[in-house]
């Protein structure tokens, strides 16, 4: 201590001033919290806000990216058949998707949370299997099934003696493989977050509900779902982020086919943009559900931070 | 003791023979720096084996450090890589580019008339096809490659054509020689009586009509043939055309003829349909028999391969070939220039063909005689009749040629062409289709 201010004496007034400042500035948590977290940030600007930026920015430039042309690129696209056949398609894939992996996951999180917590583990790591399984892999493993000329469920329906289905050859057949793919891949991360948020709920709850004569389906309404309702928000806002994004699934099963009627953004977006050389027609696909994803992630967020003070209160 | 003392001046001398030096390029070791080049990735035969050693040879005469990178085609990783290293403005010197890259780059690629020139004078003209999606405002913009480059022109069964369709392709179109007794009668209508014969036995011909290429190749040979062009060199809409109106009443008559799963093809289905022995025919360059040759030898055996039916219009070959291309900011072009001449000198395109067991397609008329083409088999002279020999009559086509090349990528890529043939099975009226592709080919025309 006593050689500390025998250097702060034997300095002229104004370093004296600054180094306590600096001084002062690095003993403040907040900025050794922030020099901490600075390689998070400037990953995120580098990984995320750049690219982001960057999409906007070709999005609004002309096929040869030679002159600005703000958003007539999405006025443009919203003229054309084929991409409101995209938007219809991704709403249809994303929306049916998420509503059944959230119902399956909700009543799998139910069935999980009854089974004795040793035998659990077996089941949930199980029932996790298909998720922790890379995407694009597992989608092949359901091409083969579906494959027109191979599918292993042709195989079992002619040993039936029923007719082959043509499963990606027909647009409203091949629109069905793509969400059972995709809620047989995401319905374990569905599970997974529901028994979390189960776990979490007091069983004094349950008690007292029973005391007052609640059934099973009024628990499950008046409880459960009032309690586990900003884990719901949350994971369905997520997932249909994430749903919407899709390229595997199509990419691998139908390609976009048959005419165009199982395109989503993400594999729409990868035929102008990459493999017909339109960049800036390609990110205008990719960004168009941007900004009702975000106001819709706006409300969910603010209704979650809302139930979480009042719960709090 | 003397000490060297490195001056200002010094340093500035230095750097200024450091920048000149992929310009006069001297030979000795280290002297030319280095290059890199991003190549298609063969998967037919031992081609990336030979294409590797062929560039440790330059690479050790020419005293240059050559990085040589393998990027797969599947699920469009060289087109990812490639837009990437074009926006980042970085990346390998020379880079593999499929059918219409150059188009898509024209900014950013180095012309290479010098490179071609000298080829040209060497081995003569290429095709009409190379020329069209290589040159631009009369500049080459690419090198034509004859790595991945490859016709489209049917594969048959010998056996099955013969017995339900009574086609003897084999004596039609003999494994050597320079005549093809059977080629007047070879047309688009011989093909719809064939394939309606084998449909009869359970055979029906492979052909897709899905967006990948191998559907796109067909549908583009069958429009030129007649020729019904959807988009005219001018850039205008052309699809309500007599000519595009024939096609579509012929090809409503095809597509009830092609297996159930037609639209849901890729550009693996009809390999697959030919090797399991499924299908009589199918439009594809030799790799489902270089398959079959370990996995169905007796179905390689049977496999014949011939030109294109022809049409009123003329015989059209189905054509996708690759190109070298180097990009602008590219750092050392001079030793890029040598490396691609190099590799597309006679004797080393001819040591990749053989090493690729005929798969790859020389941009140059004057190579297609080499011998692999003659001695590959079983069955001997299969692949004879698989590179465009001037006495075949046929012209090497891509789809959506001759339409203005920005847009002629939209009708490639998109699959306007087999999509209409897909509507039409779907029970579209022939009106409807050229309605929709009307529709479609407009928004193509954004500039």
């Amino acid at each position: 201590m006593a050689d500390r201010s025998a250097v702060a004496v034997s300095l002229p007034p104004h370093r004296m001033v600054r180094r306590s400042f600096m001084r002062r500035l690095l003993e403040r948590r907040s900025t050794v919290a922030l020099l901490m977290c600075s390689p998070l940030f400037l990953l995120i600007a580098g990984l995320v806000v750049y690219p982001a930026f960057y999409a906007l920015y070709l999005a609004m430039l002309n096929r040869r990216m030679t002159q600005f042309v703000g958003l007539d690129n999405f006025a443009f696209l919203l003229k054309r058949d084929t991409f409101r056949l995209v938007i219809f398609q991704s709403c249809l894939f994303a929306v049916s998707s998420v509503v059944l992996k959230s119902f399956l996951g909700f009543v799998l999180a139910h069935l999980m949370s009854n089974i004795p917590s040793g035998r659990q583990r077996i089941w949930r790591g199980l029932l996790l299997v298909p998720w922790v399984i890379p995407l694009a892999l597992s989608t092949l493993g359901w091409w083969w099934l579906f494959d027109p000329s191979y599918s292993a469920f042709n195989y079992l329906l002619n040993a039936l003696g029923i007719a082959s289905v043509p499963w990606l050859g027909v647009a409203w057949p091949a629109r069905l493989c793509m969400i059972t793919v995709n809620v047989w891949f995401g319905t374990s991360f569905f599970m997974i977050m529901y028994l979390a948020a189960l776990k979490s709920v007091p069983e004094q709850l349950y008690e007292a509900a029973a005391i007052d004569g609640a059934g099973t389906f009024q628990k499950m309404f008046y409880v459960t779902v009032p309690m586990i309702r900003n884990v719901i928000s949350v994971t369905v806002l997520y997932s249909l982020i994430v749903t919407f994004a899709n390229f595997d699934i199509v990419r691998i099963l139908t390609n976009g086919g048959p005419e165009s009627k199982t395109h989503v953004f993400a594999t729409y977006a990868f035929q102008v943009g990459i493999q017909s050389g339109d960049i800036p027609l390609g990110a205008s696909v990719s960004l168009f559900m941007f900004p009702l994803l975000a106001v819709f992630a706006y409300f969910v967020l603010r209704n979650v931070t809302r139930r979480g003070k009042e719960m709090t209160v | 003791m003397s000490i060297n003392k490195v001056t200002r001046r010094k340093a500035l001398k230095l750097g200024v023979a450091a920048s000149v030096l992929p310009l006069v390029h001297i030979r000795t070791a280290g002297a030319a720096g280095q290059v890199s080049i991003a190549l298609w990735d063969h998967w037919v035969g031992q081609g990336n084996d030979v294409m590797k050693k062929q560039i440790a040879a330059f690479a050790e005469k020419n005293k240059v450090e050559v990085k040589a990178d393998l990027i797969p085609s599947a699920s469009g990783q060289i087109l990812m890589v490639e837009n990437a290293e074009a926006q980042a403005k970085a990346g390998h010197d020379i880079y593999a580019l499929s059918v219409w890259e150059a188009h898509n780059h024209v900014d950013d690629l180095e012309p290479v008339d010098d490179v071609v020139g000298r080829l040209i004078a060497k081995y003569g003209k290429t095709n009409d096809a190379v020329e069209y999606l290589c040159k631009v405002k009369g500049h080459w913009l690419a090198v034509p490659s004859s790595s991945g480059t490859q016709t489209k022109g049917p594969e048959g069964r010998i056996s099955i054509l013969r017995d339900a369709a009574g086609l003897d392709v084999v004596k039609m179109f003999p494994g050597s020689g320079t005549t093809c007794p059977g080629l007047d009668a070879w047309t688009w209508d011989a093909h719809l009586k064939a394939a309606e014969a084998c449909a009869k036995v359970g055979k029906n011909f492979g052909i897709g009509l899905g967006t990948t290429s191998d559907s796109v190749d067909f549908a583009g040979s069958l429009f030129a043939a007649y020729g019904a062009e959807l988009v005219n060199a001018k850039g205008d809409i052309t699809v309500r055309s007599d000519a595009v109106r024939e096609v579509l009443e012929y090809a409503q008559r095809l597509v009830k003829l092609l297996p159930k799963d037609a639209v849901s093809y890729d550009d693996a289905s009809n390999n697959r349909a030919l090797i399991s022995g499924q299908s009589a025919l199918i439009f594809n360059p030799p790799s489902p028999w270089a398959v079959a040759l370990k996995d169905a030898p007796a179905v390689a055996a049977d496999t014949w391969h011939f030109p294109a039916p022809a049409g009123p219009k003329g015989r059209f070959l189905p054509y996708l070939p690759y190109m070298w291309g180097i990009w602008k900011f590219a750092k050392n072009k001079t030793a890029a220039k040598e490396l691609l001449e190099y590799l597309m000198q006679r004797e080393n395109v001819e040591a990749r063909e053989n090493a690729t067991i005929g798969f790859d397609i020389p941009p140059f008329v004057s190579m297609l005689d080499f011998k692999i083409w003659e001695t590959a088999e079983p069955p001997k002279g299969t692949l004879w009749n698989y590179p465009n020999h001037p006495w075949h009559k046929q012209v090497a086509h891509i789809a959506a040629m001759p339409a203005p090349p920005e847009i002629a990528v939209q009708i490639y890529n998109q699959g306007t062409m087999p999509t209409m043939f897909a509507k039409l099975l779907s029970g579209q009226s022939v009106n409807d289709v050229m309605a929709w592709a009307e529709n479609e080919l407009e928004s193509f025309k954004r500039a």
